[in-house]
Formats: structure tokens, sequence, C-alpha cells
């Protein structure tokens, strides 16, 4: 009985005790305040680098690490307040055209980026911040989306010249066309059904009228959700990026939610009038040759061309039902925008009278920026403002009447992809309403983390001390491991599984502090009770590990199936600490087992021991083994 | 130490049925608790709006109150939150109020309030923030929990009837309902605030007192399979009093953090602590009565553990 370990596990050890420091250390390293600057819409080049430093010089704020690349530049600061003024001067210097972010730069040693080591994230209730969870109204997309096959059929029966009595819409996911005999109906059902794979058909009799009903598939329903819940996160996204926030959140939840997350964000109110504006897009005519300069705006065509744009708004944006970009018959770049039927009504009586004139489509997006102001007190404050920017995205000649779906053409492949980027960013799939908004103060949450931090140190040093007390030397090697367990976790939870570290989250490391020491205590029991029955300490070590394993890895493959169901069926808080808890079990196994046994044998193994230092036991005489 | 208590076994299972009725009188007195009081629950649960206010110097609750009443807002609840210098106040939702209003509401109730207490108090009063909360979360949390925790059981009940036999799985889920239903009843007895945080805790005591519950089990497997002689009961009290050790300390050094939570973590993770705490100490108690109990009960024998021969298995000498 040596109670060696090979030299591989050895080496295996070392290795994974090396990578869980190395991957965990990133979390030492502070970040710093930065400036992120990026092109609305076009690549950054030099002289806009030369503008920023030059205004920065002129404002006197100290910046370092500047870094430049084509799509962006970033620039670091020594404090928050030199940060906020940095946004202002930046501002002022760049104008429209940019997006410059408030940001956190890494100061993580580059070759530990290299290997993909980096920082865990932290929880809005560690950094404090404004919360939403967004509730998307399914039922009006669903809505939507039948009106739209409602006035398809119309279109086609109508010019398929196939007479009804009458067509209703019975509720979102139903609709029936009435005919007066049977081969009405089966002409229209030969017509229709090729082009509504999306809906089932079903013939039905009713006092001497021949229905037929048109049903939504439950899969159909599925996807639609799926669809518009895709489409509204990536619209909230894209404001949200638009919006200068240093690393906002915007995360799908559930079947029809979105959990917007803005740190350091301080006024709901302004947020919450920023995210609930529906409309952004607006559709315009020119203004025509010699009208009052009172009546249009002057805006910049994408291609540099100043156009004079009407003030009355044709369309507003969230008439829009879906926008893509395509190609036409020809192989062409176009954009196709498909309206509601209201909006189709609008866009065609606008342009039945308008063809040959230009009309133009306006991108208004909200942006923040930070006004220092003098308050009450007399002192200086930085406010972050949210305002409005207008820009051109499109400028297109009428060619005829528009129907409800028409297309923008002319444009080169990128251009249509842009623009129809834009379109959808301007426009909701399904409206949204807020169900849940919570504030979080930076000074709650770091008083949240420092509680959180210490809790975690005076709960791991009690239990240190009374492992050391308990069990002596074995104590040791338990502590040890515990130290390495913590490392491993934090190893797993910032670069492996990048994961969010928030109050539950912490707790649950904690709670895995208290727990994790259990397979140690399982293990040491065993030991304690071979030797008072007379076993010699290597055998007793030996068979202590090799009993209390099957119960470890019973107890703990229980508790990872429980940690799993909550994985798999809760979310939020629970998710978050299933996940804890699932990355705490199999650590724990591996610094508890395989750690302690390696610290174990190099104390203890390949050579002749007469008595262990595991404390409270009668140990038996030399003589005796 | 340990040489002590081998020499005076405890004899658990001599007091197994006073246990058991002991048992039995917690959970229907925590049954009728929950039924009668129902649990207090957070605005996680009930929807409404949350102001969380700060002061320069201490806060008197009953002044915020009644100047709170006073002032049209009958149905507040005031409470402190924290230290003794900030207080949160939560006042029941507005129905007149359209759902998609009620967030930006909430920031103007916050600062009317506010300014309305300001008025009221010598001390400088800080708006910290206001909070619209939706039932409609923790309603489909609490779901889920629910839903989590019986598919949880499901599974459990599968894993150690493989692992082990058929009654012990009974026992383990017996246990499990039993530190459960105990905690919940304790929360409702005390009128406790039920919040998310509550909720993971539950959900965390089921890990920790299935962990319990398997250790015992195994080693009442072990001794079953090991030990030639001795009455079931007499067997399970020999693994009982193995895993003796084992099961305080564990129980001592989980409850060592968890006090340390409970007194440094803070006001946000209180709720979270006090629920564990009273989760350890119950189910440290089931895994030595609750389990081991049902077990006996359903009167386990030698064969139900023995190891089943594998058809066709060899035994070869190494070449």
């Amino acid at each position: 009985m040596l109670n060696r370990y090979p030299a591989w596990k050895n080496i295996l050890i070392l290795l994974v005790v090396i990578l869980g420091l190395l991957y965990s250390v990133p979390n030492l390293y502070p970040d710093d305040e930065a400036i992120q600057i990026t092109g609305t819409n076009l690549d950054l080049n030099q002289s806009d680098l030369a503008v920023v430093t030059t205004a920065l010089e002129a404002a006197q704020i100290d910046f370092f690490g500047v870094e430049f690349e084509e799509t962006s530049i970033m620039v670091r600061f020594n404090s928050v307040e030199e940060q906020l003024r940095a946004k202002t001067a930046i501002e002022d210097a760049l104008g429209d055209g940019y997006i410059i972010a408030l940001n956190l730069a890494p100061t993580t040693p580059s070759w530990l980026q290299a290997i993909g080591a980096g920082k865990m994230n932290l929880g809005l209730d560690l950094q404090g911040g404004v919360h939403f969870l967004m509730e998307v109204d399914m039922d009006a997309a669903i809505e939507r989306r039948m009106e739209d096959n409602l006035s398809n059929v119309r279109t086609i029966l109508r010019e398929q010249r196939i007479r009804t009595r009458g067509l209703n819409l019975i509720d979102n996911t139903h609709l029936e066309i009435r005919f007066a005999d049977t081969d009405d109906r089966s002409q229209a059902r030969a017509e229709l059904v090729d082009d509504f794979p999306e809906l089932q058909f079903q013939n039905r009799e009713e006092e001497g009228v021949f229905i037929l009903d048109l049903r939504m598939t439950p899969e159909t329903i599925l996807q639609i959700q799926r669809d518009t819940l895709q489409a509204n996160r990536t619209t909230i996204a894209n404001r949200v990026d638009a919006l200068g926030v240093a690393e906002p959140t915007v995360q799908q939840q559930g079947a029809d939610r979105i959990v917007v997350e803005l740190p350091g964000v301080q006024d709901p109110a302004q947020a919450i009038q920023f995210l609930q504006r529906i409309a952004t897009l607006e559709f315009h005519l020119e203004a025509a040759l010699g009208a009052s300069s009172l009546s249009y705006e002057t805006y910049i065509n994408p291609d540099g061309v100043p156009i004079n744009v009407d003030n009355d708004v044709i369309l507003q944006g969230d008439r829009i039902s879906n926008v893509r970009s395509t190609l036409d018959q020809n192989g062409l770049p176009q954009v196709q925008i498909n309206l509601d039927a209201q909006g189709g009504n609008q866009i065609n009586r606008v342009t039945r009278d308008n063809v040959g004139r230009n009309m133009d489509i306006l991108l208004s997006e909200t942006k923040s920026r930070t006004n220092t102001v003098i308050n009450e007190a007399g002192e200086q404050v930085d406010e972050t403002e949210f305002y409005e920017e207008k820009r051109l995205i499109s400028h297109a000649t009428i060619r005829t009447a528009l129907p409800r779906t028409f297309v923008i053409t002319g444009l080169s492949s990128t251009e249509a992809n842009e623009l129809s980027r834009l379109i959808s960013s301007g426009s909701l799939a399904a409206p949204m309403t807020i169900v849940e908004q919570s504030v979080i103060g930076p000074s709650m949450g770091a008083e949240n983390l420092e509680q959180g931090i210490r809790g975690v140190q005076v709960a791991a040093a009690l239990v240190i001390l009374f492992m050391l007390f308990y069990y002596r030397l074995f104590g040791l090697a338990a502590n040890i491991a515990l130290i390495m367990n913590i490392l491993l976790i934090f190893a797993v939870m910032s670069s492996i599984i990048p994961a969010t570290l928030t109050l539950p989250g912490i707790v649950g490391i904690v709670l895995t502090v208290g727990m994790a020491v259990d397979a140690n205590v399982l293990i040491f029991t065993r030991i304690r009770e071979e030797l008072n029955d007379g076993a010699p300490p290597q055998r007793a070590i030996d068979s202590g590990y090799d009993r209390a394993f099957t119960t470890i890895l019973d107890a703990n493959l229980t508790t990872f199936l429980v940690a799993v169901v909550l994985f798999t069926i809760g979310s939020g808080p629970v998710k978050g600490f299933a996940v804890t808890l699932m990355i705490g079990i199999v650590t724990s196994m591996f610094t508890a087992i395989v750690g302690t046994r390696a610290l174990i044998n190099l104390i203890y193994g390949g050579r002749k021991v007469d008595t262990l230092s595991i404390g409270g036991t009668l140990q038996p005489k030399p003589a005796e083994s | 130490m340990r040489k002590i208590m081998a020499d005076r076994e405890i004899d658990f299972m001599g007091v197994r049925h006073f246990a058991g009725i002991g048992s039995i009188v917690l959970v229907l007195v925590s049954l009728v608790s929950l039924a009668i009081n129902g649990l207090q629950f957070g605005l996680d649960f009930t929807s409404g709006t949350s102001v969380r206010l700060s002061y320069s110097e201490p806060v008197v609750l009953d002044q915020v109150n009644s100047s709170l009443q006073a002032n049209g807002y009958e149905d507040a609840v005031v409470v402190s939150f924290g230290s003794d210098r900030e207080i949160r106040i939560m006042l029941s939702v507005d129905d007149s109020i359209l759902e998609s209003d009620q967030a930006a509401h909430a920031v103007a109730v916050g600062e009317t309030i506010a300014e309305l207490l300001q008025r009221d108090s010598s001390s400088e009063v800080t708006l910290l923030g206001s909070d619209f909360v939706s039932a409609k979360v923790g309603a489909e949390l609490a779901e889920e929990g629910g839903l989590g925790m019986l598919v949880a059981l499901g599974i459990i009940m599968v894993y150690i009837a493989l692992r082990f036999q058929f009654k012990f799985s009974v026992g383990a889920v017996v246990a499990l309902a039993h530190d459960i239903i105990i905690t919940l009843g304790i929360f409702s007895l005390f009128k406790m605030e039920f919040n998310l945080n509550t909720l993971a805790a539950i959900l965390a005591i089921i890990g920790y007192s299935l962990n319990d519950t398997i250790v015992v089990s195994d080693r009442i497997r072990e001794n079953f399979r090991r030990l030639r002689r001795g009455s079931p009961e007499e067997m399970v009290n020999i693994s009982l009093n193995q895993t003796l050790g084992r099961t305080l300390i564990t129980s001592l050094t989980t409850l060592l953090v968890l006090v340390s939570i409970l007194f440094i973590g803070g006001e946000s993770t209180r709720g979270f602590a006090i629920a564990l705490i009273i989760g350890v100490v119950v189910g440290t108690y089931s895994s030595i009565y609750i389990a081991s109990n049902i077990i006996l009960l359903m009167k386990v024998t030698k064969d139900d553990l023995m190891i089943p021969v594998k058809e066709g298995s060899e035994l070869d000498a190494i070449p």
C-alpha cells in the first residue's frame, strides 16, 4: 500500500490547477473607464482619430491606451468623471454619424487575453443600472399575420373571379369564407391551397351555406411567435446599441419576453420613454419645387446630396409588417416592404396622386449625451440626456401607385442589406409592454458586491478554521482543495461558460463552500473508522477514499440531476442558481477527491507511517498494525 | 471522541415511533398554517410598486406610516431595509392604470412619496429608486419552481430505485416533501416574507436534504450487504451511528456559511439564508429519522439489496 499517484496523474492535477489560476486571475485586474467610437454607417479613418485626440487635448482630459481599428476607436481614462467629460467633448468634435459609447476596457495582460481568459460579467444587481422586462404582445403579432392572410385571400379570389358570400375573421387564428355552392368552394380551395401552406383548409356546411375554414396550424403559431420575438429583440438591440450605454444586455426570456439591462443608466423615466417608442420610421414626400421653406426640412442623403423633405408624414413605421432584402427576377438587389392593411390603403392613396415624385424614408434614432449642469446645491453634475436624431435612409422615385407590398430598387446589395436592417430597426414586429422595471443604484450595486464578497471570505475562513481544527493535516489538504475549488468555479464562470455573476450566484458559491467540504468529511470520517477498526494507516487512507467514493458519487449525481431539472425548467434566478450548483458539483468532486488524494499521497505516500494527523481518533499503536 | 460514540451507540430507531409522530404533527401544523395563513408573498408574487428611500438620520417607521396614511396611501406597507436609515414602502397595484403605463407610474409615485415624506421629516430624504414589480414573473417562477420540484422528485425516485431499491426512493422522497412542507410551514406560521430568494432557497434545500439522505441510505445498503446478523432495525441503527459524525459536521460547516451570509450578506440575501438554515436543520433531522423510518415501515430486507449476479459473467485468470 504505497499510496502514490502515477506521475501523469500528478501532472494532470498540476495542469488543472495552473489553468484554474490562469483563467481566474483576470478577475483581479480592474477595468479602465473607456469610450468606444464607431461609425454608424462608415468605417473610421486616421482623421477621425486625430479629431478625437485633439478634442481631448483641448479639453485637458488625460487619456491613454488609444486603440484604433477600421471599425472602432477605443480611448481609456483614469476616472468616471473624465470619461463623461470626454464623451461630451468627443460628441461635440465629431458631430453626427458616430456612436459614442461609454465602455469598460479590460486591463488584463494581452497574453492572458490571447488564451481566452476574461473577466466574469457582473449582473446588474452588483453594478447598478436599469432593468426592464418587456412582454411582446403575441396576440397582436398573430392577428396582424391573419389580417394579412385575409386580405391576400380576398385579392386572389377577386382576381380569379370566384364569388363568395363573405370573408370573416372568426378569431386570431381562424378565418372563414362563405360560398353559395360547392363548385365555388372547391375552385377557391384549389386556387388557395398552394399559396397558404401555413393554413389548414376544412369544408363545412351550415344552413345551406358552404363554408371553407382556414385555420393557422399550431406549428405556424409557434413559428410566428419565435420570429416575432427574434425580430423585436433585434430591433431593441439595435436601438440600445445606438444609445451608447456601456455593455447593455438584450436577451430573450421564455416565449414572449425580452430582458433589457442598461448598466450605469440611472433615469428610468427617460429610458422607458425611449424603449417604448414604437414608430421611429417615417415616410415623407420630397418637398415640391418652390415650396415654402417652412414646409420642409433639409437632410443629406447617403450620397451626400441635400434633399428637402416635406414635413407631412404619409406613413409611420409601425404600419410595416415585414421587411427583407431580396433579389428581383434579374438578380438585382432590392428591399421588399410589406405593410399592414391600413398602411397599404394609406400609401396607395398618397402615391396614386404623386407618381413621378420622390418618396423619402427618415429614421429617427434616440441617442444619449452627457451634459454638465449646475444643480441646486451649486455643484457640477453630469446628466445623461436622451435626444432624437433623424436621418434620411432612402430617397426613391415613385413609379406607380404603390400597393401593400412594394420594393425599393436601384441599390447595391450592401445598401439593400443596410436599408432593410435600418428599416427593421425602426419598426417593431409586435407591440411590447414593460412588465417589470427596477433601478439599482451604483452604490447599492457596489454594496451588494462588497457584502457578497465579504460573505464568501468570512464563510470560507470559518470553514477553513474548523476543518483545520477538526482534521489537522488532512483538514489542511481539504482547505487547499476548497480554495482550489473556488478558483476553478471562478475560472469556469469567467472563461469557459461565460456566465454573469449575480447576487444569487454569489450565494450559490458561498453555499458550495459549505457543501464542498462534505466529500472530504465523508472520506476523513471513513479513514478514522478504518483506523479505529485497527487498519494500518496506509491501508486506512486507501480504503477510506475507496469506500467513500460511491457514497460521494451517488450523493453528487442525485444533486446534479436536481440542478439539471432546475436549469431546464427554471429561468432567471432559478437558472443562475442551477448553473453555479452544477459547476460547483463538478469542480468539488475533482478537488475534494482527486486533489486531496494527491496532497495526502505527497505527504504520506511511499513511506512507512505510524500515525496519521487526522485528529480525534484513538490510533492503534504501531505494534498492533 | 469517535471511540466513545462507537461504545455508546445511540438508539435512534428505538424512538422512531415518537419521531414519526412528531414529524406528522409538524407536517400537519405546517399544512394547517399554510391553509389558514397562507404565505406572506412578497411583491414578486403580488404585483405592486416598491419605493426605496434613504434618510440622513434614523427613521421612525410609525411616523412614516402616519404621514403616508394622512396622504391617501392607506394600504402602504413600510419596512426598514438593511439599516435604520433606509426604508422600503410597498404599495399595491393601482388597477385604474394601464399595464403599459405602470412602470412610468411607479417612477412618478416614487417622486411624489419622496417629496411628501421630506415635508414631514426633519432629516434629508433621498429617493433610492422606485420599481414596478409584476406578479406575472413571480407567478411563472413559482409555477416553474413547483413543476421543477415535482419533476425533480420523480427523477430522484427513478434514480434511487435503480441505484438502490424502490423502498429507498420512497424514503428519500418522503423526507424531501417533509423538509419542504415544514420549511414553508415555518415561513407561514411566523409570517415571514416569501419572495423569489426564498423560492431559490427551497430549491437548494432539495439538493441539500437529498445529499444527506443518500449518504445515510448508502451506509444502510452497505451494512445490509456486509453484516451477517442483526435485525433491519439494528442495522439501520448501526448505519445511523456510523454516519452521525459526518452528518453533524457537514450540517455544521453549512450552517457556519449560512450564518455568515445571514449577518454579513446584507438585506437582499437574508430571506435566502433564513430559509436555508431552517431547511438544513430540518433536513439533518429528516435524514436520520424520516428516510430510515420509511424504509423500516416498508419492511426492507437483505434480499432487497443483494447485488444481482450478472448472467454470463466469467472469472478468468489474466494470462
